[in-house]
């Protein structure tokens, strides 16, 4: 059944503090964001043990090898039926009852949606505090002392964590790996939960692969065009661009209200407001009201005559020149970059 | 990245619409070493042009703002960043219909298009238009839209095309070195430039920018409101950017235009919402831009409904919503007119600030004009920052009128209109005395001083002065004015003229210097007065006023107190500088009385304790007397052309002087007479000529009758253009009109106020040989004449007396008559009153 | 809906002098974007099947500002659950909330399903919307962008990296929502008079204090981000390719 019992670390002494870390799977491999969880909590406890939430403890010894390489000497496979597929409520109500079961010290999550979402229930059936999104954990006493960003990260908070157990999870990409000697085994202990079967209703019911058809809001790229495009004929190969990306076409309000474009694809303040993952801005100079609707993008590439334009000074990525010339060159060698790889599909 | 050169002839900081006016205009001109910075990026740094809502309606009631206005449309139409889509000022109530019908008469006075329209009329040009709730409109074709950014970035390219601009944006000024009142260096996070200019094209932030020069430029930022409304279906089937004409609804100090598929719609009806210049945030910490602050829906929300009622069809389209809405910064000023010019305070700071879209790039051309040649092509006395007195350019003035000033940007503004904030500040020793009599202060140069006074009125019954008909033409008027000036030449009058600006000149430079600054000679003996133009040197005028020769090198300038600040800054700037000659403004140290009347002399003789006989003190002589107690300067010169004389004295003798005057008159029957009369009907029978009204940059002394009989043969700033104008025929020449029927279609008597067109028999308007129309430059009451007068530039075909003519007031022609053409006066032309 | 009052900041969110708060004096206020779906998920749902979008916030009496702004776009009524002007921490926030929830339904009121954003733009502290659920007992799920109602049951979608998941949760349920999920509309000139007219009701909160306590705000260690110029003209498209790679496009 199980390597070993289960059994509260009170005894243990101060010492021998429990950490727990929610583990994310990649496959076979621990996440890397599961593993900063597992650099922030060998600083809290003296001991790090891991939890997998699964229907069985198969994912958890196949794991285990891997969390032992990070110091983990015990694998809490935490199983139920209802833990064959994701459903927030169970995940959630699984996790508690471990923590009930296991009083730890506190538990630290990748702060993945899925993290965030099952500490979030665990927090709410536990009544327990939780701290999301946090950028360093030190042990101040009997509480964490938590630096947490706000505003995504444009500011830090800095707080106190108190609570029997400590709940928390990491912002993204926030802490850097830190190399440890790694144990040669790590114990999987199986704690078979207890879940009410009504919480089947949040389990996923069906998985759909990214279909196509994008919108300007939905759109993970945006290829938008302004002043510089130059005519209603000059956003061609925008589109061409456009359609290789599997993304969308936008434009300023000089080139609606030019009668280049639509309204419908206007990116603005008066326009859409977007947040694709990549927005080409392409003979925008970049007035206030356009940089409002595109601002929240994740990265920012400009294409601009002019190197003092002010999206050009705002952007990740700039390229300096005419934007008929460089976008034409742009998916002229994107063609031939696919070439070899469409050519090994089709053969 | 731009480098910064080490020095520049000029730093232009600010890249808005009119900093990048400035640099093109001074490339034109021929300046070949000017770095322009800003703070923020290009094209869009930041400031008001970035959310400014881009219209222009052409036509104001002020002649240069007009000016301005259209050559500013002129130059967008030249770089082919304008739409002109027309414009229509609505009105919903009969004194707006009646406003409009005066902003008709300031259009064909400025020769700018433009008609008024019916209710239907109206919705044929905006079917949209509820037109329920409007009576009519002021329709103006050329009204246009223009891209205020494309703009900046062609006027900067032109510049730099010219080789003569280094464009630096994302650089802060950081400092401003001065030497001895003197600019000498400009420090930025990117690196100091030696410069001896620096134009302060700021706009909000200009204030903060000046003061590290030490310079003053006084405005403040102010909220308008300004939301975007759509998308509109209607608007969004035109394809274009703006179709319809914009609308102006007054009534309600709103406005509304297509953008694109949206109403734009912007209100100036809001309580004032003042900021401190300090207080703007910074490019990164604000939302938007730092001139487009959080909207504050509160203040806005009667003019939703106001919106919704005028075009409900739009504004409740299916899927329009409110889209944009900001509280935008402008730049306000305590009279509304832009700052420009040197400020007074630093030589070689300029300022380019508290300037509209609609203005900007005109104001480029006449600062690039004033920097390089020393004078404008349009008058700048109603725009020059040295305008403005100390007092007028504290944060308290300022922020006081901006906030009274407000809500009269739509208004209906009566052009006798006074302010109630800012008040109070500059008072006459006289002042208790006056107040005493009821008087009924006016502004002049800050000073509060007496229109009229209320205990004449018994006046009015004793002289028969009939009151005026309409409450417009007696609005800020009162028959008051007109008894007391029959009782000032019946009897005599004493008149408060402490505003007057006065400067002593004195050193053993003193007459040279002064010869070189006006037209008349003054090397005249001791003790005699002369009075003068002043030109610019363009020709055109820059001041009239008087100087008093009181030693050999001694002079006592004596100037109108609504231009003491411009002409002190004008006669300080070109002060010898070997130091042989000094000015001091002696203003705040001299109290002014005058009296005049056929019984001056019987009143002040009573108290002089020297000779004032005709044959002791003749016209045009100055002396020093001592009247009672108190040792004064006497002038015997009027302004009114009657018997008497100025009366300076030191100030804190004002009290006693006044107080001996009054109790010596009493049996002449003297009475205290306000500057209704001085400036306006006393002056206007002589054919006196006033400064800012008929004497101004764009007209010279030949012109104004004010050529003097023989030119002396010392140079002064002007010669050879005074020397060129006497030359050839003047292209008009100033007359006096008498209004020949007052009897209005609604057949009650109507008065024209002035500034309004004079037409031909045709009812034509009538322009001059340089493009000039004919417009009442002053109007007024001839009470010795029975007769209303009005003055007003004509060409030579016209200026003939006995000529009919009419003048346009309120949407009607009335019949005038060319009574007098040149400077001779109407009332008592050989002066026998005054020199006798 | 439950929406919170945040500022609405630039680049730069300026700091009060000793940092315990945001200096929001040149700064508006709104709900934060994933809210904003929420709301108009509501108002679109009682546009097509009848019923009533309430909207809700707990915060200062000026959070009454975010209630006009839902009732601007289409919800029917707004309720303050009115706090100090202190910040509440998740668990203060979802236990008066729940309670502000609970006293409705007492009143007759009920909901068949209550919207969250999936986090505020300021805290983000990512759990209000379930502890509240927790609390009335109901289904949620976050991270939403696809909700379809049917008979008793809400259909649910919700992205991931591999493409989406769909949940079936039988009503009354919590949805917390992302931005995406609609388009939400603006406010028409109409919707907003009747907004400013309209009576928002305040219910008084009890203060539960949670275990997290917020000591303070400052700004992170310095990280500048330069724009990388990739090149000029025509030669610079190797290296944006080469980007493109980078972002998974090619």
């Amino acid at each position: 059944m199980s390597d070993a019992t289960h059994g509260s670390n009170g005894q243990s002494g101060a010492s021998q503090t429990v950490c727990l870390v929610l583990v994310e799977a990649d496959g076979d491999a621990v996440c890397e964001a599961t593993r900063q969880a597992l650099t922030v909590a060998r600083e809290l406890a003296g001991t790090v043990e891991a939890v997998v939430l699964a229907a069985d403890e198969e994912l958890a010894r196949r794991l285990a090898p891997a969390l032992a390489a990070e110091g983990v000497a015990r694998v809490h496979a935490v199983t139920d039926p209802l833990l064959a597929e994701y459903g927030p409520e169970a995940f959630g109500a699984a996790l508690a009852q471990l923590i009930r079961s296991v009083e730890p010290t506190g538990v630290v999550a990748p702060g993945t949606a899925r993290g965030n979402e099952i500490m979030a229930h665990a927090a709410a059936v536990t009544e327990l505090s939780l701290a999301t999104g946090c950028v360093a954990i030190a042990v101040d006493g009997d509480a964490w002392s938590v630096t947490r960003q706000r505003w995504g990260g444009v500011l830090w908070e800095d707080a106190t964590l108190a609570a029997s157990v400590k709940l928390a999870t990491l912002a993204p990409h926030a802490v850097a790996v830190q190399p440890t000697p790694g144990l040669e085994h790590a114990t999987v202990s199986t704690f078979a939960c207890d879940l009410d079967p009504t919480l089947a209703r949040t389990q996923v019911a069906q998985r759909t692969p990214l279909g196509a058809g994008v919108t300007l809001s939905t759109a993970p790229v945006v290829v938008s065009g302004g002043r510089g495009v130059g005519s209603a004929e000059g956003f061609a190969v925008l589109e061409e661009l456009a359609e290789r990306l599997g993304g969308a076409v936008g434009c300023s309000r000089v080139a609606t209200n030019n009668g280049w474009r639509p309204h419908a694809d206007q990116v603005g303040q008066t326009g859409t407001r977007i947040a694709p993952n990549l927005y080409i801005a392409c003979g925008i100079s970049g007035a206030t009201q356009h940089w409002v609707g595109c601002k929240d993008a994740q990265r920012i590439l400009a294409i601009n005559t002019d190197p003092e334009a002010s999206l050009v000074q705002r952007a990740d990525y700039a390229v300096i020149g005419d934007v008929q010339t460089v976008l034409r060159a742009v998916v002229d060698e994107l063609d031939r970059a696919r070439q070899p790889a469409d050519a090994g599909a089709g053969g | 990245m731009s480098t910064l050169p080490d020095r520049a002839d000029v730093v232009v900081i600010g890249a808005g619409i009119v900093g990048n006016s400035v640099v093109a205009h001074l490339a034109d001109k021929g300046w070949r070493s000017i770095v322009q910075v800003d703070q923020g990026p290009l094209p869009d740094p930041g400031g008001s042009t970035g959310h400014a809502s881009n219209f222009i309606f052409p036509v104001d009631h002020s002649k240069e703002i007009t000016q301005l206005t259209v050559d500013s449309q002129r130059q967008y139409e030249a770089m082919g960043v304008q739409t002109t889509c027309g414009g229509i000022e609505l009105a919903r109530t009969p004194q707006r219909m009646e406003e409009l019908r005066r902003r008709m008469a300031s259009a064909t006075a400025w020769g700018v298009d433009a008609e008024l329209l019916s209710r239907r009329e109206v919705t044929k040009h905006l079917p949209f238009i509820n037109d329920e709730v409007i009576l009519g409109g002021f329709y103006t074709p050329s009204a246009s839209v223009v891209d205020s950014l494309h703009a900046g970035t062609l006027l900067r390219q032109h510049a730099l095309d010219a080789g003569a601009l280094t464009v630096s944006p994302y650089t802060a000024v950081t400092g401003i070195d001065t030497d001895a009142g003197h600019i000498t260096g400009v420090h930025t996070d990117r690196g100091t430039l030696a410069t001896e200019a620096v134009v302060v094209a700021c706009g909000v932030w200009s204030p903060v920018v000046a003061r590290m020069a030490g310079g003053r430029i006084p405005l403040v930022p102010v909220v308008h409101q300004l939301i975007d409304v759509g998308p509109i279906p209607e608007f969004e089937a035109t394809g274009t950017g703006v179709a319809y004409p914009m609308i102006r609804d007054m009534d309600t100090l709103m406005y509304e235009r297509q953008d694109g598929a949206d109403m734009e719609i912007g209100s100036y009806a809001h309580r004032p919402i003042v900021h401190n210049p300090e207080d703007i945030p910074s490019i990164e910490e604000a939302a938007l831009s730092p001139t487009q602050l959080p909207f504050t829906e509160q203040d806005f929300e009667p003019q939703m409904a106001d919106a919704l009622e005028l075009m409900p069809e739009v504004l409740n389209a299916p899927g329009a919503g409110v889209r944009h809405a900001i509280n935008g910064l402008l730049s306000y000023t305590a009279d509304g007119s832009p700052l420009l010019g040197e400020t007074p305070e630093v030589a070689g700071l300029w300022s380019a600030a508290a300037v509209w879209i609609k203005e900007g790039p005109a104001v480029g051309r006449m600062l690039a004009q004033w920097m390089t040649d020393g004078a404008t092509e349009v008058d700048s006395h109603s725009t020059d920052i040295a305008r403005l007195y100390p007092h007028q350019r504290t944060r308290a003035f300022v922020r006081a009128r901006a906030e009274e000033g407000f809500n009269k940007i739509y208004g209906i503004v009566h052009p006798g209109e006074q302010w109630e904030s800012g008040r109070d500040i500059r008072r006459s020793p006289f002042h208790e005395r006056t107040a005493a009599a009821g008087a009924v202060y006016y502004e002049a140069g800050g000073w509060e001083r007496p229109h009229w006074y209320e205990s004449n009125r018994e006046l009015v019954a004793e002289y028969g002065v009939a009151n005026r008909a309409h409450e417009w033409d007696r609005r800020w008027w009162s028959p008051i004015i007109t008894a007391e000036h029959l009782a000032l030449r019946h009897n005599a009058g004493m008149i408060d003229l402490t505003a007057f600006a006065q400067f002593e000149v004195a050193g053993p430079g003193a007459l040279d210097y002064l010869q070189g600054m006006v037209v008349a000679q003054l090397d005249r003996p001791v003790g005699r007065i002369v009075y003068t133009p002043v030109l610019d040197p363009n020709g055109g005028f820059r001041s009239d006023l008087t100087i008093v020769r009181l030693d050999a090198d001694r002079f006592r300038i004596i100037t109108g107190g609504s231009d003491g600040a411009r002409d002190k800054k004008w006669f300080s700037d070109h002060l010898p500088v070997d130091g042989s000659a000094t000015l001091t403004d002696v203003s705040s140290a001299v109290c002014t009385v005058g009296v005049w009347g056929p019984r001056a002399r019987d009143v002040v003789a009573k108290l002089a304790a020297e000779d004032i006989s005709h044959e002791a003190f003749p016209f045009g002589a100055a002396r020093w007397v001592t009247l009672g107690s108190v040792d004064a300067l006497l002038v015997r010169i009027s302004y009114v052309g009657d018997l008497g004389w100025e009366i300076h004295a030191p100030f804190e003798s004002g009290g006693r002087l006044w107080d001996d005057l009054a109790e010596a008159g009493r049996p002449q029957g003297l009475v205290p007479v306000g500057a209704g009369v001085y400036g306006a009907t006393g002056r206007m029978e002589k054919g006196y000529r006033l400064m800012g009204h008929e004497l101004e940059a764009e007209y010279d002394p030949v012109e104004a009758g004010l050529a003097l009989p023989r030119v002396k043969q010392q140079d002064f700033i002007g010669k050879d253009a005074y020397l060129a104008a006497r030359e050839g025929e003047p292209a008009a020449t100033l007359c006096t009109l008498t209004v020949e029927s007052h009897r209005s279609e609604h057949g009650i008597d109507r008065f024209p106020l002035g500034h309004e067109p004079i037409l031909d028999r045709n009812g034509r308007p009538i322009v001059d040989a340089k493009g000039r129309r004919s417009f009442v430059t002053s109007a007024g009451s001839g009470p010795s004449l029975g007769k209303h007068l009005l003055m007003s530039y004509l060409p030579p075909e016209h200026a003939v007396e006995g000529n009919r003519l009419q003048v346009e007031y309120m949407g009607e022609h009335y019949p005038v008559k060319v009574a007098r053409v040149g400077r001779t006066p109407l009332f008592d032309p050989e002066d026998t009153r005054m020199k006798s | 809906m439950c929406v919170k009052r945040a500022p609405a900041p630039g680049a730069k969110i300026p700091l009060t002098a000793d940092g315990s708060a945001i200096d929001t004096r040149n700064l508006g206020f709104t709900m934060s974007p994933h809210e904003e779906c929420a709301v108009e998920e509501a108002v679109r749902l009682v546009e097509a099947h009848g019923g009533s979008a309430t909207v809700m916030t707990l915060g200062p009496p000026e959070a009454a500002e975010q209630m006009r702004d839902g009732i601007a776009t289409g919800a029917d009524h707004g309720v303050l659950v009115e706090t100090d002007r202190t910040d509440w921490d998740p668990q203060a926030t979802a236990a008066a909330l729940g309670e502000a929830i609970a006293q409705l339904q007492q009143e007759g009121a009920r909901f068949d399903l209550v919207l969250f954003g999936n986090e505020s733009a300021d805290a983000a502290h990512e759990q209000v919307s379930v502890r509240v659920a927790h609390r009335l007992g109901l289904p949620i799920v976050n991270g939403i962008k696809g909700l379809e109602t049917s008979d008793g049951h809400v259909a649910l979608r919700r992205d991931t990296a591999a493409g989406s998941e769909r949940y079936e949760v039988p009503l009354p349920a919590a949805v917390a929502v992302k931005k995406g999920l609609n388009l939400p509309r603006y406010p028409a000139l109409k919707g907003r008079m009747r907004a400013r007219k309209a009576t928002v009701r305040t219910i008084a909160a009890l203060h539960h204090p949670g275990g997290l306590t917020s000591h303070g705000l400052r700004y992170p260690p310095d990280e500048t981000t330069e724009t990388e110029i990739l090149g000029r003209g025509a030669d610079a498209a190797p290296r944006v390719v080469e980007l493109l790679g980078e972002e998974g496009l090619t």
